[in-house]
């Protein structure tokens, strides 16, 4: 067999998935958007190893720092990577605290250093974060390094924002999931069994869909008590964000069904005695997954905003959790921006999220589409 | 030939136009004006699904005002019993089941009879309720923000068509050119990046470059003597950075949809039979390609308006804004459920109506709608 020939065989006996898969490995940006998210969720899943401090570690020596300086040359020689240690000095006469770098001792930025213990995953206990601080070049300790700076009260950023991607990376996901089996479920019903069935659901998708998000948002979150673990806030905001979001691959999934529902394989497979249930997701659903896959893929990028919008009003993640949005709110006015510009970097992760999910979901949707 | 038939038979019944009724028969026998009819009879049921949501939500949060309030009173030293609780709770009407409770709002908001207590006092058919934290009638909180919020909505509403129609004619005639990237990224970042930062990062250069820092809408001027045609400038003024950072991500969606459409319909064999004709490139464009393509925004409109309400809340709080965003935070956090529930029901209705005036539109727009019921 010639190799044309093969290749030619290769394509019409790919899977529907294989041929989407190769469309999409063609696509840039959509590669990179997956290589992004890839690193993104990789970086939260060993959150507790790649941030050198702990959630609630505080410094108030440090409390509003700029971005640590990294130096590499101290005295006109070489040493690697070191930073140095913020001291504070009373004067005696004035009163005044004075906090300032003591130049006089320098401290190596070192790989795998101990420092506070975590568990990965709640599994594993360890104490080794992938960089910390050395002891000092004279034997001091106490010497912080802050990548991205210190909040208000003197937490590292950089830890704080890899801590947070725990919650305002998964939140999206997980309601996106949920939304997914709901919309498929309810728009399922909706498009095979039609009448009534249909009229009801499709009112009540209209309804929701007619209540401004944001608003409703508001009043559901308002709904979460107060005090209780972040576990469950978690929770109800997935809920919150599902509750929201299905209505709009419901509505997908039924013109689907409507569709593809007198199609005369559906016909057969319903006069050889299958049941429903089953010709709905053995027969029908396999038929527009990509779909469904593209529509969520698009879908998350509204969920990030949303939460991250509503972390940041104060009524999403609360504190001592920690998401996006709680980190943005030391950012919440003029003030703050033009005193420490560097409490924006959260954005940084937010934009470059959203925008990851936004090619991909559009690369998806290119490779999906079998006219192209 | 039977199409023809039908038509010399519609003429010739016009011509007479003997009767009222029958002109009337005439009116109502028409697909359009039938279509209009069914669409608005269905905004009846929709109205009250979203009312029974509306109230279901704003039901959930744990607690009553009650509650709340009388924690704030035991701040301050005075402490409720509880029989005076719940004298308090009976008054507000608070300890009767749910459905009841919805059934007494809902009735009072359509009609609340003339020979009632608080038509006596307000001289106004629909009631409501009240306003525990304002300690006013709900409706004359709404009343102040109401007209400024449906202002400030249909300003960005206008600019983001005004913006995003030419760009998406520019960027689907210039497919690929330098022009449409440079569109389309910034058009990317407006949805990307949330709204409050955007609004504060706007609001932190334009004190930087102006000196002044614009907080809310109005100017200590306008608190005091309205707006008014000289000052309606320095109001526009104050709403630039409102309509950059609430107009941009909307924007990007309507230009996404019309480029999409406009390189469809500009690859399609009509086009090609225009050009051959010899018919100008900018009448293919904009009598052709243009009419063709506007619809699914058109019919968008519902969407774009329960946008605008989304982007306009957060976005307020954070520019301090007097529209209604800031006022329903205020009322969740307080429990003031009757105000909550009142701007929540207001802006839904508001794109109930949208979507209703962007399906009449489109029946004018696409006669195909008028036959196939429009049903979505």
């Amino acid at each position: 067999m010639s190799k044309k020939t093969r290749s030619k065989e290769d394509y019409y006996l790919a899977s529907q998935w294989t041929l989407m898969a190769r469309k999409l490995k063609k696509h840039k940006l959509a590669k990179i958007s997956l290589l992004v998210l890839a690193i993104l969720y990789i970086g939260a899943l060993f959150a507790d190893v790649l941030a050198p401090y702990g959630l609630d570690t505080f410094d108030s020596l440090y409390k509003d720092t700029a971005p640590t300086k990294i130096r590499c040359v101290y005295e006109g020689e070489f040493v690697g990577p070191y930073v140095f240690k913020k001291v504070k000095t009373t004067d005696k006469k004035t009163y005044t605290v004075n906090v300032y770098e003591d130049t006089s001792e320098y401290y190596k930025i070192g790989l795998f250093e101990h420092g506070e213990e975590y568990k990965i995953l709640g599994l594993i206990r360890s104490d080794i974060h992938l960089f910390g601080v050395k002891e000092g070049s004279n034997g001091g300790t106490g010497a912080k390094v802050f990548l991205f700076g210190a909040d208000s009260l003197g937490r590292d950023i950089f830890s704080r924002v890899l801590l947070g991607s725990q919650i305002s990376l998964t939140i999206p996901f997980a309601s996106a999931i949920i939304s997914f089996f709901l919309g498929i479920t309810i728009g399922s019903v909706s498009g095979y069994f039609g009448g009534a069935v249909d009229m009801v659901i499709q009112r009540i998708i209209e309804v929701i869909g007619a209540v401004p998000q944001i608003p409703l948002w508001m009043a559901l979150s308002a709904a979460i008590p107060a005090g209780i673990s972040t576990i469950k806030i978690y929770l109800y905001i997935t809920i919150i964000l599902s509750f929201i979001n299905w209505t709009g691959m419901a509505r997908i999934v039924r013109g689907k069904f409507l569709s593809l529902k007198n199609e005369d394989y559906v016909m057969a497979a319903r006069l050889a005695g299958v049941s429903t249930w089953k010709i709905i997701w053995k027969h029908l659903v396999p038929g527009f997954m990509s779909y469904l896959i593209v529509s969520l893929t698009l879908g998350i990028p509204g969920s990030i905003v949303g939460e991250t919008s509503m972390s940041y009003l104060g009524l999403g993640i609360k504190s001592p959790a920690t998401s996006w949005g709680v980190l943005l709110q030391e950012a919440s006015s003029v003030t703050d921006v033009a005193t420490n510009p560097h409490k924006l970097i959260p954005i940084i992760f937010v934009t470059v999220t959203v925008l990851a999910y936004n090619f991909l979901g559009d690369g998806l949707r290119d490779a999906a589409d079998p006219y192209k | 030939m039977d199409t023809n038939v039908n038509v010399a038979e519609n003429m010739n019944s016009k011509k007479p136009k003997s009767t009222f009724f029958e002109v009337l028969k005439d009116f109502f026998g028409k697909d359009l004006v039938r279509y209009i009819i069914r669409r608005v009879l269905m905004f009846i049921p929709t109205i009250f699904l979203v009312s029974i949501l509306v109230f279901f939500v704003i039901q959930l949060p744990p607690g009553d005002y009650v509650s709340a309030h009388i924690s704030a009173l035991a701040s301050e030293g005075e402490i409720l019993t509880e029989d005076e609780a719940e004298a308090m709770r009976a008054e507000y009407g608070l300890d009767k089941p749910v459905i009841v409770q919805y059934g007494m709002w809902i009735r009072d908001i359509i009609w609340t009879p003339t020979d009632s207590q608080y038509y006596r006092i307000h001289h106004s058919h629909h009631n409501w309720k009240y306003s525990f934290a304002f300690g006013k009638n709900v409706w004359d909180v709404v009343e102040e923000r109401l007209g400024i919020t449906i202002l400030v909505t249909s300003i960005i509403m206008i600019f983001q068509y005004a913006v995003s129609i030419p760009i998406a004619i520019y960027s689907s005639t210039h497919q690929y050119s330098v022009g449409d990237y440079v569109f389309s990224v910034i058009g990317f970042l407006g949805t990307a990046i949330p709204n409050f930062i955007l609004a504060i990062v706007l609001m932190y250069l334009s004190y930087k470059w102006t000196g002044k820092a614009n907080v809310g809408l109005f100017s200590q001027d306008m608190m005091v003597n309205g707006i008014h045609w000289y000052n309606f400038g320095e109001f526009l003024k104050r709403l630039i950075i409102p309509i950059i950072v609430i107009g941009t991500s909307g924007t990007c969606g309507i230009i996404r949809s019309i480029r999409a459409q406009m390189l469809d319909e500009i690859g399609r064999q009509y086009t090609l039979t225009a050009r051959a004709k010899g018919v100008k490139e900018r009448k293919i464009v904009m009598k052709y390609c243009f009419r063709a393509a506007i619809n699914p925004t058109v019919s968008g409109l519902g969407g774009i308006l329960s946008s605008l309400f989304s982007g306009s809340t957060v976005t307020a709080l954070v520019l301090n804004m007097q529209i209604q965003g800031p006022q329903l935070l205020q009322a969740l956090l307080t429990q003031d459920m009757y105000l909550a529930g009142a701007i929540v029901m207001i802006q839904a209705t508001l794109v109930v109506v949208g979507i209703l005036l962007s399906d009449i539109a489109l029946a004018f727009l696409d006669p195909r709608i008028r036959y196939s019921g429009g049903s979505r």
